[in-house]
């Protein structure tokens, strides 16, 4: 209690920040994005040569519509905002505390860990490609960057902050309120709640991954991929696996909510999931399908961490549909989810080829500090 | 004698149903239609084939590169090999294998001598015969047997073609293309499927015509599909014919714009053995057809017999077992529209539902029934309805028009692929790859542009060899991974654009 007194005054009194001149907003896009004649950044990718239908199915596959077009200012000082505890009710957790870089851009956790210690209930999703999402949250309650950002930001389990106190703290610092100015040169007045919801939103769209050897493959370099990735690439699209009909590339999710099923890790309650979100009770149990883009990056796995690796959770599909689902419960299972019967080579393969969609080429740099000149204290190691 | 009772009865009965039906007349004359006169139905697609030369192809000129694979060799190793742009006939043999075609204008064709045709055997071992994603596929004259997951299935892939083929108990689907556009089945003979023998899924513009499909759960399906026209085919002991559904929880919401016209849809009582779970299995062995939320579904000219449940089932996700919910899904079947049809001796041995249906209909010792329907059904109409045993259609409009004969196809021509200029090839790919190594002026994991540019400025083709297998040439900076798997003309453009940045 004492410690974390002192650390809120510690937080209190460099609110100002370092000098102000440390900070400049970069003036050139992220990798992977052009800058227009209109002075913002789109984004450039190979897929941009494949026919537009429906961005979704397939090798060459365009993608689905994308938010980019915002300016290099906004989306740097996205990443300043990302990284800065200042955004936490207490000073002790950056967006980046849950979605780091170096894990995937998410925490190698199975729940995440919220403000003093609580735990947040699900598992922090990777932000790799969200460019491309039009569905936030596993249990897809909201349905752009902006509204999902409040989120966490106001979660008292998650980063404990409020609008007014968040408002009051970067209004408070000399830098944030210059590079606000920056980045949103034709609004006036104090910071907002949308600048910072825009430029948050702005950074976000720049994390992309669409470089992997999976990628190279599509592309029409066949020896981008192992004999036995390719053995797992057909396993994976086959229609007894059936993977591929939710992970659907070239994102390798369809976006929609779907009933499989997972178990929850031993003495974690039952989540309902989107039956919540949607006020449909065949929606029991219903998560939005993840992206498995990077996945070999961001163990354990599912809503909640009840998987340690790729295997177990591959694994699962195989025992047959149901095979987890709470005695005395009925759920509308997926379809899709059906008893593969694969062999213990065939779920080995299919791991080989999730792993051959890694690709962190366009990871973000961590800024050396932040304007508001607070550090994150050290946390434990994943549990 | 005991004979005689029954017919005793049948006659009691037909005499008691033809009471009510002179009964309802009198209110109101029979209104017969000719659907060789009157209006056409032009469909809601705006691009409908319409000549006398209407598309009967889509997959474009066939390659003239034919590479042909003999029994004992591999059909895969010949796709691997093969340029984009070839014809690979298979000989006669049988081949244990699974083909993926991830590349454009490939062909396999089948040659059939003597009565021997290609024959892929998954032996009840491999889970899909061929999976495609190129587009303008096309695959003829094959046999498929004993595959676990589908026999030949398309991943977007537009533009294709897949006839004259015969696939027999092979897994969950025996043709299933799923989200492409603009594509042919037709002449193939399909049975022993485990879901559905013809699956459209998630796709446009699709003509399903002259197949032969029996002895499956269902015997062609349009599902979260739009503009496809399905005609000439003999669908026969399946559990259910015909199918337009729109299945929840797909990313593509609605299944729009479908005829079924000019089918055999006789007799599928065969006994549902869809996988637990599976939508399929919810479907009451003995279904002509069966439209499931999908709109502007027209059946037209079909001769319908001997389906136990019923002829034609409408209904909509609140009345079909099994299906889960999707907010974003019209759950309703709008705007049916029954044309002419033969009908005959379908619901003679019907569920329990359909017969409370009947009953609460006024319908009343009934014997056959036509067509059952449930759940909201709005815009929807019919014509000569006098001559079915209908349950739930009473509040059908009479259709505006009588036939579908002006709308030949939905196909698009074939559609020549996008040019794309060597400059804009290099600068998408500088940007998209490239870039996350190397900028203009400054340190990334690469060195600056500029000092690129200092070194290679009148050399673009130095540059494209050295990306394709970099060397280490700074002590400190990693070592560049190859660009290889770019071809040489992107490695030049890409080298040419590098070489012209100026910030």
């Amino acid at each position: 209690m004492l410690a974390m007194a002192l650390m809120t005054a510690v937080a209190a009194a460099r609110s100002t920040g370092p000098a102000s001149g440390e900070f400049i907003l970069s003036s050139t896009c992220p990798p992977g994005f052009e800058k227009t004649g209109a002075d913002v950044c789109e984004l450039r990718t190979l897929y941009q040569f494949y026919p537009v239908k429906r961005g979704l199915g397939g090798t060459r596959t365009a993608l689905p519509a994308h938010r980019d077009g915002f300016t290099p200012h906004q989306i740097d000082l996205g990443r300043y905002l990302f990284f800065d505890p200042v955004l936490s009710g207490d000073g002790t957790l950056s967006c980046a505390s849950c979605h780091e870089p170096e894990r995937g851009l998410s925490d190698g956790r199975a729940r995440s860990i919220g403000i003093h210690g609580a735990d947040a209930g699900r598992a922090a999703p990777t932000l790799w490609n969200v460019a491309f999402l039009k569905r936030f949250f596993w249990d897809a309650r909201a349905d752009s960057l902006e509204t999902q950002a409040a989120g966490p930001l106001y979660s008292p389990r998650e980063m404990g902050n409020t609008p007014a106190k968040l408002l009051a703290s970067l209004n408070g610092n000399a830098t944030y309120r210059r590079l606000f100015k920056e980045a949103f040169s034709s609004d006036s007045g104090a910071i907002t709640e949308r600048q910072v919801d825009t430029a948050l939103a702005a950074f976000e769209t720049s994390l992309v991954s669409l470089n992997s050897r999976y990628d190279r493959y599509v592309h029409g370099y066949d020896a981008a991929l192992s004999g036995r990735e390719i053995e797992g690439l057909n396993v994976f699209r086959s229609f007894v696996a059936r993977c591929s009909e939710c992970h659907t590339p070239p994102l390798f999710t369809n976006e929609q909510i779907a009933v499989i099923g997972m178990p929850e890790p031993a003495g974690q309650a039952f989540d309902v999931g989107a039956e919540a979100t949607m006020g449909s009770p065949k929606l029991k149990g219903g998560f939005k399908v993840p992206t498995l883009r990077n996945i070999a990056r961001t163990a354990p796995y599912s809503h909640s961490g009840a998987f340690t690796d790729l295997r177990s959770a591959v694994e699962f599909y195989n025992k047959g549909r149901g095979n987890a689902v709470p005695k005395g419960m009925h759920l509308y299972l997926h379809w899709h989810i059906s008893d593969p019967k694969l062999t213990d080579a065939e779920v080995d393969r299919i791991v080989d080829f999730l792993g051959a969609l890694t690709d962190e080429t366009f990871l973000p740099q961590r800024p050396a500090q932040v304007p508001s000149g607070m550090t994150l204290p050290k946390r434990g190691e994943p549990n | 004698m005991k004979k005689r009772i029954i017919l005793g009865l049948l006659v009691a009965a037909l005499v008691f149903g033809a009471g009510a039906f002179i009964g309802r007349t009198t209110k109101k004359d029979v209104l017969i239609t000719s659907s060789t006169a009157g209006a056409s139905y032009s469909g809601g697609y705006e691009g409908a084939s319409k000549s006398a030369s209407a598309i009967r192809s889509v997959a474009g000129p066939a390659p003239t590169n034919v590479v042909v694979v003999k029994d004992g060799e591999s059909i895969q190793a010949a796709v691997k090999s093969a340029p984009k742009g070839t014809i690979i006939r298979v000989m006669p043999g049988t081949y244990h294998e699974t083909v993926y075609v991830d590349k454009d204008d490939i062909r396999i064709i089948g040659v059939i001598e003597a009565g021997r045709r290609a024959v892929l055997d998954g032996e009840k071992k491999l889970n899909d015969a061929i999976l495609y994603s190129g587009n303008n596929f096309v695959a003829e004259n094959l046999e498929i047997r004993n595959y676990k997951g589908n026999g030949i299935m398309g991943q977007a892939g537009n533009n294709f073609e897949i006839r004259n083929n015969v696939i027999a108990e092979s897994g969950v689907y025996g043709i299933f293309p799923q989200l492409g556009q603009n594509g042919i089945v037709e002449h193939n003979v399909v049975s022993g499927i485990a879901d559905a023998a013809i699956y459209i899924g998630m796709s446009d513009n699709i003509l399903v015509a002259h197949n032969d499909v029996f002895d499956s759960v269902a015997g062609i399906e349009i599902e979260n599909s739009r503009h496809a026209i399905v005609e000439h085919n003999y669908v026969h002991d399946n559990s259910g014919g015909l199918l337009a559904f729109v299945t929840p929880g797909l990313p593509i919401k609605d299944t729009v714009d479908v005829i079924f016209r000019n089918n055999f849809v006789v007799g599928n009582n065969h006994k549902n053995f869809g996988a637990p779970g599976s939508t399929v299995s919810g479907i009451p062995a003995g279904t002509g057809i069966l439209v499931m939320a999908a709109d502007d579904v027209v059946i037209e000219g079909n001769v319908i017999s001997d389906n136990k449940v019923s002829g034609i089932i409408i209904t909509d996700h609140a009345h079909a077992q099994n299906i889960t919910a999707d907010p974003e899904s019209d759950p309703n079947s709008d705007r049916v529209k029954i044309l002419e049809n033969v009908m005959l001796n379908n619901g003679y041995d019907t569920i329990t539902e359909a017969k409370a249906l009947a009953l609460a209909d006024g319908m009343v010792s009934v014997k056959n029934l036509d067509i059952v329907r449930v759940g909201p059904s709005p815009g929807s109409c019919i014509i000569n309805r006098h001559q079915y045993q209908a349950v739930g259609v009473s509040d059908f409009a009479d259709c505006e028009f009588t036939n579908t004969a002006t709308t030949i196809n939905y196909l698009l021509p074939p559609v020549p692929p996008r040019e794309i200029k060597p400059g804009e090839r290099g600068r998408v790919v500088f940007l998209g790859i490239c870039s996350g190594c190397h900028i203009y002026n400054g340190r990334m994991i690469g060195p600056p542009i500029q000092a690129i540019q200092a070194l290679y400025m009148e050399n673009p083709q130095g540059l494209a060899d050295y990306i394709a297998k970099p060397q280490k040439k700074r002590d400190d900076y990693p070592e560049m991974p190859p660009q290889d798997y770019l071809d040489p003309e992107t490695r030049l453009a890409v080298a040419k654009y590098m070489l012209q940045v100026t910030n």
